[in-house]
């Protein structure tokens, strides 16, 4: 396939995406943006002023990036899967089999289309949490790069995660029971200097710790992790997952008899 | 001239253990109209799913417009376009976008899609539906998108699999018509159909596949030539009062009432032969039609013999 084809073909599959999730948006968009403001509220506002500082910051400083990671991955991820196991759901999926779409295109334009939605949600999160406190970034650059990286990781799973799905319960069961717990102990809420050393020493065998840890410093330049270390897990997670996608989809895994 | 499909020896095993295909040899030439037809589980869906890269063949080798399948990925993908037997496009788009989706996927620029999905949306009926959902279409209508979206990127090859399917006659009369036009003007069309009638009047050439095999191809001429004989239903103006004697020339013959006939006659027997008959048995022929389509009647007597074949 020629380049500019190539292009085409990929700029559809994002648009496409897009528009899909823009078409609901009120199950997309807004649902995401009422939970974090609900978030901001009750633990930022009315809790957070009896917990009091954290980290050097106030509280609501303190859960604002873990608050805007926790958007993006969530979105970056069922994004993936609904819509992936939808095209299999419907069978749409074969108008892009039976095209000459390279695999590697229908996987960057269905990531893409993954981290649109997420860092459209972490937009929407962001100007909400403007509304309650003063949004500063400390390193622009790395806080982008780590937005974007762990969108892109999310994103991945989620292809995963739709591939081999069959039924709509298989595209439910992840985000459920392993992401949404991870997120929850991956220090969106606190540090994990304040844990017991049993649940401090657990915490950094959970990805989404380094991940959000990074983003916060990013943000408030301040972090429980080495920032490179995260930044180059990040690498390698993205570098796995692509492989385990693309092997998927050569061997047609979930899509063809 | 260049055949636009080659199969050879082309079997496929199911994960299941399911042996859809055994050593299946085929080949349809460019420009060529294509009836592809065999009972429901034959093989014909595991044959287009397997042309189209949905189905992984276990042996054999594919090419298309002399390229194989799977070397030449890019090249013969774009070669071919696919209307398959289920409806598989996103049910909450609109009409003109799936149209497009499906030119983007082909790399079409934005300008030369629109005018191609402006011209097979005009050609099939469905420029007014551009910006309706295609969940609010009609059953037909779905069809003709379905054609209308395989056409975008202009394939020389064309594989319907039973597109006419739950379509009313007026509508299914009207895409022979289309598609008649659309393979005088070059392109390939391969057919799957439980229509035989539409087979009939559409395919030159055919193939007829049975449990994984194919048992017939040659041209649609050479095929009904086969059929040794034609039953018709005779309606006739005044009723019978008699027991007629219809002699040699009819090989069986039964009255269905007293004004209506049905009688079998060799395939060497020409019409001219049977309405002298009927004029010198001073019986007035209002009306004739054959029993069964041509095809349908050699169809189910080759499935028959096969099954028999079977049993034995």
């Amino acid at each position: 396939m020629f380049s500019n084809h190539k292009y085409i073909a990929f700029e559809t599959i994002v648009v496409k995406e897009v528009r899909r999730f823009s078409r609901i948006w009120l199950q997309t968009l807004v649902p995401p943006a009422i939970t974090i403001g609900l978030y901001f509220v009750v633990f930022g506002n009315l809790i957070g002023r009896r917990i009091g500082d954290m980290g050097g910051f106030n509280y609501m400083e303190f859960i604002l990036p873990g608050l805007i990671m926790m958007a993006v991955i969530q979105n970056s991820y069922s994004n993936v899967v609904s819509s992936f196991f939808s095209h299999k759901f419907q069978r749409s999926i074969e108008e892009l089999l039976v095209s000459p779409v390279p695999n590697f295109i229908i996987l960057a334009g269905f990531v893409v289309g993954g981290m649109v939605r997420g860092l459209a949600v972490g937009g929407v999160v962001t100007i909400i949490a403007s509304l309650f406190i003063n949004v500063d970034v400390q390193h622009p650059i790395l806080t982008i790069a780590v937005v974007l990286l762990t969108s892109i990781v999310f994103s991945l799973a989620g292809f995963i995660n739709a591939i081999f799905a069959n039924t709509f319960d298989d595209i439910s069961i992840i985000p459920t029971f392993v992401l949404t717990p991870l997120i929850y102990l991956g220090g969106v809420f606190y540090s994990v200097s304040l844990l017991p050393a049993f649940w401090s020493s657990l915490s950094y065998f959970n990805p989404i710790f380094y991940m959000v840890n990074t983003f916060r410093y990013g943000f408030l330049g301040v972090s429980d992790t080495s920032v490179s270390g995260a930044i180059a897990m990040l690498g390698l997670f993205i570098c796995g997952l692509t492989f385990i996608c693309l092997s998927l989809l050569r061997r047609g895994k979930g899509l063809r008899a | 001239m260049a055949e636009a499909i080659k199969i050879n020896s082309l079997s496929k095993t199911y994960e299941n253990g399911l042996l859809a295909l055994k050593n299946v040899n085929l080949s349809v030439e460019e420009g060529d109209f294509f009836a592809l037809l065999g009972p429901n589980g034959a093989g014909k869906s595991t044959i287009i799913g397997i042309l189209s890269t949905l189905v992984r063949k276990s042996a054999g080798n594919v090419t298309i417009f002399g390229k194989n399948v799977e070397s030449h990925v890019y090249e013969t993908k774009l070669e071919l376009g696919v209307v398959p037997q289920e409806v598989n496009f996103s049910q909450f788009e609109k009409v003109g976008d799936i149209v497009m989706t499906q030119a983007g996927y082909y790399g079409l620029s934005r300008k030369l899609a629109t005018s191609r999905a402006e011209k097979y949306l005009k050609k099939l009926g469905l420029w007014d539906k551009r910006n309706e959902r295609s969940r609010s279409l009609s059953g037909g209508m779905k069809r003709r998108l379905m054609i209308a979206r395989a056409l975008v990127h202009e394939p020389r090859l064309l594989i319907l699999d039973e597109p006419t399917a739950g379509v009313d006659i007026e509508l299914r009369r009207s895409m022979w018509k289309f598609l008649s036009e659309l393979n005088e003007s070059g392109t390939t069309i391969i057919l799957t159909t439980h229509y035989l009638e539409e087979a009939e009047q559409l395919c030159r050439n055919i193939a007829i596949i049975d449990g994984g095999r194919i048992v017939e191809h040659c041209s649609m001429k050479d095929l009904l030539a086969q059929l040794d004989s034609q039953t018709y239903v005779i309606e006739l103006s005044q009723p019978m009062t008699e027991v007629i004697k219809f002699g040699p020339l009819v090989a069986s013959a039964h009255v269905l009432d007293s004004l209506t006939l049905e009688i079998t006659i060799s395939s060497s027997v020409g019409m001219s032969s049977l309405f002298d008959l009927f004029k010198n048995l001073d019986l007035d022929v209002k009306d004739l039609r054959m029993k069964n389509n041509r095809l349908e009647q050699l169809f189910l007597t080759k499935l028959e013999k096969l099954e028999e074949g079977r049993l034995v």
